[in-house]
């Protein structure tokens, strides 16, 4: 909620820009929302973006949350499907319900190894994250398009997509939130982003190791004094982060389309990264945001039919627009600019989390 | 099969007496209209259309690959008579929504759909290729050709296929070096990369690159240009980038294509199926104009047709990487 304003401010901003380019902002907005809730599919598109965003957003803000700069999202969730499609194409015959189980492992497993390499090597080599999980965006890709080109390619098309996994592996035949929305791709991990983002609330307000693992985000030296292993927790933490990112590979390959894509996530990880900054790190607040951003992405495809000089790329720009937004309210906040009763509340969110 | 079809032209024909303009809808591919390459072609072919027929044209470029179906149903909501689908990616979502809409065209570009209100246009890139493969054997001196690539995907193997093909068809001494660009979407759109895969290839010694990868394309006449080397062009007519430096452009005439069906669809004449474009019917070709003249002679041109005509007349038999992958 404390960035509420910004948020509002930030999009007042952008809706700005809209007049000068000659078209009305309210129905830009009005077209932006029709766009996500207009029909059935519609809004189970936008739900289906929301959920890998909460996901990566998820991971994102672990990573910081122990003073981590992840932004190997996009590496760890396109590892994460690579490696489930591999499996399920390698081991066909499994049977429901070991299938689905065992799928989810190796999804797991995927992003866990995608996120101890860049932790290893920071906690025993001191190799800055930021190099290492770019690089190994690069290092994913490249794995991901040898399986896609010369493996698993799917004989019944040209694209570059693998063949689609046995259904024992996948989630439509059970799956009641997409009967809901019928045609749309949203699935039944949406359920599983919310429900985890409420469990990482819990995790870093009510558990010890939550806590452990912000002390070192904040002060690693003080950490090690009251006995909590800083190197344990910087791997801990982007192992954890590189966990969450794989939700957003589950949602396209066990519950939506049953292949990897190539090109599948419009940068998911990425987004991600806005999502988590804009929230604050608070799992809650993530939800939020994914969805805000969802909307965004999803109206954007649909600017360039409604309008004649608004384009795609402007979503592009919201998007900036509000996260500057979001970003001012918080250096407001943090060093006490005087702005009414923005600051009154402020003292009672001292203690708040960073 | 007859009788459909024919009823089908006459349900178009009769619709088509009421004035209202025809609108069109055209999905780009990632590419997007500005890639002076493939999506361009389309852009070219569509616009023409619209200045010609006197259509309502209106075009997007998609997002993301989830975001194509969702600019299909968007545009088949708004009841365009026509939307086209430019790209092998758009394959599903056309077919998809084409089964949700029977009353709206559809034509996808590069895919195969078999529906009652689908045309697919298909290119026969291979025997393009194979024509200025066999060209850039006749102009090397160093019996050293290169092919760059956008991505590792079936259709720039096809292209390369071909290409490879007509090289060692002149002579089958020659080496053929071969670099794909990168592994994500950023490949159609990174000259800089293309530069220096360019740049790598010439100092291995090879003197024309063939280029297939989109909006890159430019990253490699450039280092033509650099290093007074030859490259050639795909799908648009490129020669014009770096006149001197650009041997000649593999055409895919995808503009042709689009501007027939529409033109097909305006008169009543729309007919589903798939509608192969090859070197019979010049919709795939290669471009000679003022900016290479001085590079390929009359009697280089002789050359080539003949080669031409022994592929159209089945004589040579260009390997297709699409059916060599099926085996």
């Amino acid at each position: 909620m404390k960035s509420f304003f910004g948020f509002l401010f930030g999009l007042a901003c952008a809706l700005m820009i809209i007049f000068f380019a000659g078209e009305n902002p309210l129905h830009i907005l009005e077209i932006l929302v029709r766009s996500s809730f207009g029909s059935k599919y519609d809004f189970g598109l936008t739900l289906f973006y929301m959920t890998s965003l909460i996901f990566t957003g998820l991971s994102v803000s672990t990573a910081f949350k122990s003073g981590l700069f992840n932004i190997g999202a996009e590496g760890q969730l396109n590892f994460s499907a690579i490696s489930m499609v591999v499996f399920a194409t390698t081991y066909p015959g499994v049977t429901f319900p070991g299938s689905l189980l065992l799928i989810l492992l190796v999804g797991i497993l995927a992003g866990a190894i995608w996120g101890a390499i860049p932790g290893l090597l920071k906690a025993y080599r001191g190799s800055h994250e930021v190099i290492v999980t770019m690089m190994l965006n690069f290092v994913s890709a490249g794995i991901s398009s040898y399986f896609i080109s010369h493996q698993l390619q799917n004989p019944d098309s040209q694209n570059p997509e693998s063949a689609v996994i046995a259904d024992a592996f996948r989630t439509n035949s059970f799956d009641f939130l997409n009967k809901l929305l019928p045609e749309s791709p949203v699935n039944v991990f949406f359920i599983v982003a919310i429900l985890t983002a409420i469990t990482m609330y819990f995790f870093f307000t009510k558990s010890a190791l939550g806590f452990e693992m912000i002390a070192v985000g904040e002060n690693p030296a003080a950490a090690e004094r009251a006995s909590i292993s800083s190197k344990k927790f910087v791997v801990l933490s982007l192992v954890l982060s590189g966990v969450l990112a794989s939700g957003a590979g589950m949602n396209e390959v066990i519950g939506y389309s049953g292949q990897y894509k190539i090109g599948f996530s419009p940068e998911f990880g990425f987004m991600g990264i806005a999502v988590a900054l804009m929230s604050n790190n608070h799992p809650i607040g993530i939800v939020a945001n994914a969805f805000i951003m969802s909307v965004f992405h999803k109206g954007a495809s649909d600017l360039d039919i409604e309008t004649e000089t608004i384009t795609k790329d402007f979503s592009k720009i919201i998007q900036a627009m509000v996260l500057f937004g979001v970003g001012l309210q918080y250096y407001l906040n943090k060093y006490g600019v005087n702005i009414g009763w923005l600051n009154k509340r402020k003292k009672f969110n001292q203690s708040g989390s960073v | 099969m007859f009788i459909k079809k024919l009823m089908m032209v006459l349900l178009i024909a009769s619709m088509g007496q009421t004035a209202e303009k025809l609108k069109i809808g055209l999905v780009l591919d990632k590419g997007g209209k500005e890639d002076k390459s493939f999506n361009s072609a389309a852009y070219q072919g569509a616009s023409l259309a619209e200045k010609d027929l006197g259509i309502e044209l209106k075009y997007v470029e998609a997002t993301d690959v989830n975001s194509i179906e969702n600019l299909h149903r968007q545009f088949a909501k708004k009841k365009f008579d026509l939307v086209i689908g430019i790209g092998f990616a758009q394959q599903d979502a056309v077919k998809k929504v084409a089964a949700q809409n029977p009353n709206t065209k559809f034509v996808i570009v590069d895919g195969e759909v078999t529906a009652a209100n689908v045309r697919s246009l298909m290119f026969e890139e291979h025997q393009g290729s194979f024509v200025v493969g066999y060209l850039a054997a006749m102009k090397s001196k160093t019996k050293k050709v290169g092919y760059i690539g956008g991505m590792d995907i079936p259709l720039i193997r096809r292209f390369a296929v071909g290409y490879e093909a007509g090289v060692k068809h002149f002579d089958k001494s020659f080496t053929v070096l071969e670099n794909y660009i990168g592994i994500t979407a950023d490949s159609w759109n990174n000259p800089a990369k293309a530069k220096e895969l360019a740049l790598n290839q010439f100092q291995q010694g090879a003197d024309i690159i063939f280029v297939a990868a989109g909006a890159s394309n430019s990253g490699v006449f450039d280092a033509a240009e650099e290093k007074k080397k030859l490259a050639i062009g795909v799908d648009s007519n490129q020669n014009w980038m770096k006149p001197g430096f650009i041997l000649t452009s593999m055409l895919k005439r995808v503009d042709q294509g689009v501007y027939a069906t529409i033109k097909d669809l305006k008169d009543g004449k729309f007919t589903s199926g798939i509608v192969r474009y090859g070197l019979k019917d010049k919709g795939i070709d290669y471009a000679m104009d003022k900016h290479n003249e001085k590079l390929v002679s009359g009697e280089d041109i002789k050359k080539l047709e003949k080669i031409k005509i022994e592929i159209i007349e089945g004589k040579i038999k260009v390997p297709d990487f699409y059916l060599m992958k099926k085996k």
